[in-house]
């Protein structure tokens, strides 16, 4: 299988898309001319021309709705925030018209639109820029949201993403755009609602999504090596749909269950799924379910503080022993 | 004028004058036949029956929520929605009654939404601020003030980027004016040349605040600054509207040009029904706009002189309209309400259509 950066993967999922469906554009800041904030769209204007390869003002609100608007006459937008922070300014337009267009008209409307752009901190960018919004953005009735982790998930998520009739807010990563992975050659969709067990065990279930996958990979390696404990750990890949039944089954095997998120705690991603793990398979647990999150603060600027602020291998390895020890 | 006519409207307010301005000769008003011009008028009457009838079924606990109502702005949604071709799309705020009546919506789903029936245009979901007809290209009925307005240039970008020649016509109130999203989309109206038309109903207040309390300048001139066309037009004269209209209309259709343009009109009720409206305008100010400038008013004298009505017809418009608005409420009456097992659907297209669903997983968490 030929190897691809993350980076690249989402680049391809967009030409792909863009060749196959002459309504797709792809538009947002810095997008054509300077090929991308962070690269990902580098060449596509030269490619797919200034019609389809747009360069917006710097104006959320209003290129996010104006994208909205066009989706409603059937073109499929797919718009890029460079930071998934700045939503906060077209937040009216994501919450009010994206989510609830559809339900207020009674079903007669359908807004086919992704928004994508990274979600993340780790980059020393302080509290402004560091925002992770997938809690945030799920609760949120009318939208789905996806986090991909491998080269290969941005990809074939990214693609079924376009394809879909609602709209799909769609959250990378910048520490993740480099990273290499195998990606399979020709039309690779994968659905949304589908997790992923990126790693099968039997003493410990770790479920998570996006970067925090990378570090609880790394870590149970080490908890296999030193420790003798042997982790599953299931990718949601997609925040809603939620695929917890993947989840349950896995619980099901390890009955134990630690949840790794970059999310603050209150009312995180995590939290429900806590919820509804302890709710439907409450009898196959051993222990309290436990959960590691970003250290509850806005995130702060210090490089080598900033690592330990958020999920990172070795804090996600302290975690797990907890969670099989049932200790604090 | 026309004091003696038998007036349908507000029999002792029968002094409005009749329009006579140069719109009355602009070619899209001198190119209207008789039945179109009784046609108009009939909407308007049509439009104010409805909600006078929507007030008292108000009144009567029948419906809950919010209701605003358009009455004394009549003219502008049926002017300008008149003016509507085959690729022109309509999108307003949640003051949106009269423009779902002006681009075709019939009463008995309308008055169904507010009673909060499954017969409503929107199944009971929606309700008064949120009417939606994309079928009519009717893009809604929007509760968030100025909302509304990034939407409507896309719409316009949508047109364009199909190649259809059509103009989205966007509306807000004077008090949205001043929310950022609308200067955004002006800017990208402006910027790519989309074919959206700002139109800024100005009825003097923003809920309690006049127009001098909340903006600085004059509110159409704003479209400068984005090197847009704008203009103002009396939104009491349905005339002026449609001749005013229709020169914006033309350029934003043949050369893709937007403008912003503030139509005057004014409102005659509270800014909802429940705003008891007596803190911030005078009841001489309703009742001398109410006594000569009710667009409803105007165009009838208007249409009397022209010889286009007479008594008999008005009463008999009127009497259909009443009638019709009646019925709309006996329909709304009886048909059932949603069932909480609906609360669930037209939240997702995957949802609503299982069969072509192709992701997985929970959409619901319940
Ligand atoms: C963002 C936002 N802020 C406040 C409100 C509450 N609100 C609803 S209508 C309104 C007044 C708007 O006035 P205007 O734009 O002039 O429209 P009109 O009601 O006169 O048609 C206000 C303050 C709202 N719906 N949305
Ligand atoms: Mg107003």
């Amino acid at each position: 299988m030929p190897i691809f950066t993350y980076r690249e993967a989402i680049r391809h999922a967009l030409a792909e898309e863009l060749t196959r469906d002459p309504n797709v554009v792809v538009m947002g800041e810095e997008v054509a001319q300077f090929n991308g904030a962070y690269k990902v769209t580098e060449g596509l204007l030269e490619k797919f021309g200034p019609q389809r390869i747009v360069d917006t003002p710097i104006s959320e609100a209003g290129f996010i709705g104006m994208g909205l608007g066009a989706s409603m006459l059937g073109v499929r937008p797919v718009m890029e925030l460079m930071f998934w922070s700045f939503y906060s300014v077209a937040f009216d337009q994501i919450l009010n018209n994206a989510a609830n267009v559809r339900y207020m008209s009674g079903g007669q409307i359908n807004c086919p639109i992704v928004i994508r752009g990274p979600a993340n901190g780790g980059t020393n960018v302080g509290a402004t820029h560091s925002h992770t919004t997938e809690n945030v953005l799920a609760h949120h009735p009318g939208v789905k949201v996806v986090v991909p982790s491998t080269p290969a998930d941005a990809k074939g998520l990214l693609k079924s993403a376009i394809r879909d009739n609602d709209p799909v807010m769609f959250l990378e990563n910048t520490m993740l755009y480099g990273l290499e992975g195998e990606v399979p050659e020709g039309e690779h969709l994968v659905p949304l609602g589908l997790a992923d067990v990126k790693r099968e065990g039997t003493d410990l279930t770790i479920v998570t999504y996006g970067r925090c996958v990378h570090h609880s990979l790394a870590a149970a390696s080490i908890l296999e090596k030193e420790h003798g404990i042997s982790v599953e750990i299931v990718d949601l890949r997609s925040i809603r749909p939620l695929d917890i039944d993947t989840v349950l089954a896995s619980v099901a095997k390890t009955n134990r269950v630690l949840i790794v998120e970059e999310q603050k705690p209150f009312a995180s991603v995590g939290s429900q799924l806590a919820y509804m793990i302890q709710r439907e398979a409450f009898d196959e647990l051993d222990g309290p379910i436990h959960r590691l999150c970003t250290v509850d603060a806005p995130a702060i600027y210090s490089p080598p503080v900033e690592t330990e602020q958020l999920p990172n291998p070795r804090r996600v390895l302290e975690a797990a022993l907890r969670a099989v020890a049932g200790s604090e | 004028m026309s004091n003696t006519a038998a007036s349908a409207v507000e029999p002792k307010r029968a002094s409005a004058p009749a329009a006579r301005g140069p719109a009355t000769s602009a070619p899209v008003n001198a190119a209207l036949s008789r039945d179109a011009k009784i046609a108009l008028f009939r909407t308007m009457l049509r439009i104010r029956r409805f909600e006078e009838r929507s007030l008292r079924a108000y009144q009567a606990k029948k419906i809950g929520g919010f209701l605003h109502l358009y009455i004394g702005q009549e003219a502008v949604a049926v002017g300008c929605c008149s003016l509507m071709g085959k690729h022109d799309h309509v999108i307003t705020a949640y003051r949106d009654h009269g423009h779902a009546i002006a681009v075709g919506m019939e009463l008995n789903p309308l008055m169904a939404e507010l009673y909060g029936k499954s017969t409503g245009c929107s199944k009971g979901k929606g309700g008064s601020m949120h009417y939606f007809a994309p079928d009519k290209n009717y893009w809604g009925g929007h509760g968030i003030v100025g909302g509304q307005i990034p939407l409507g240039a896309g719409l316009a970008y949508g047109l364009k980027y199909k190649g259809l020649k059509g103009a989205a016509m966007a509306f807000m109130g004077d008090g949205a004016v001043n929310q950022g999203a609308v200067h955004e989309a002006y800017n990208l109206a402006a910027l790519w040349s989309l074919p959206v038309i700002f139109v800024i109903e100005n009825n003097g207040y923003s809920m309690g605040t006049s127009q001098a309390r909340s903006s600085a300048g004059e509110l159409a001139k704003r479209a400068e600054g984005y090197g847009m066309e704008h203009g103002v037009i009396d939104g009491h004269d349905l005339y002026e509207v449609r001749a005013g209209m229709d020169k914006f209309l033309r350029a934003a259709r043949e050369e893709s040009k937007p403008a912003v343009v503030e139509i005057r009109t004014y409102r005659y009720r509270g800014h909802s029904v429940a705003d008891p409206d007596n803190t911030y305008r005078s009841k001489v100010e309703i009742e001398e706009y109410r006594r000569t400038k009710d667009p409803i008013q105007v165009f009838q004298n208007t249409l009397l002189v022209e010889g286009v009505l007479t008594d008999a017809l008005i009463e008999q418009i009127d009497a259909e309209a009443r009638a019709e608005a009646e019925t709309a409420a006996e329909f709304a009456e009886v048909s059932p309400y949603p069932t909480p097992e609906d609360i669930q659907s037209d939240v997702y297209w995957e949802a609503d259509n299982p069969s072509q669903r192709k992701s997985h997983g929970r959409l619901f968490f319940d």
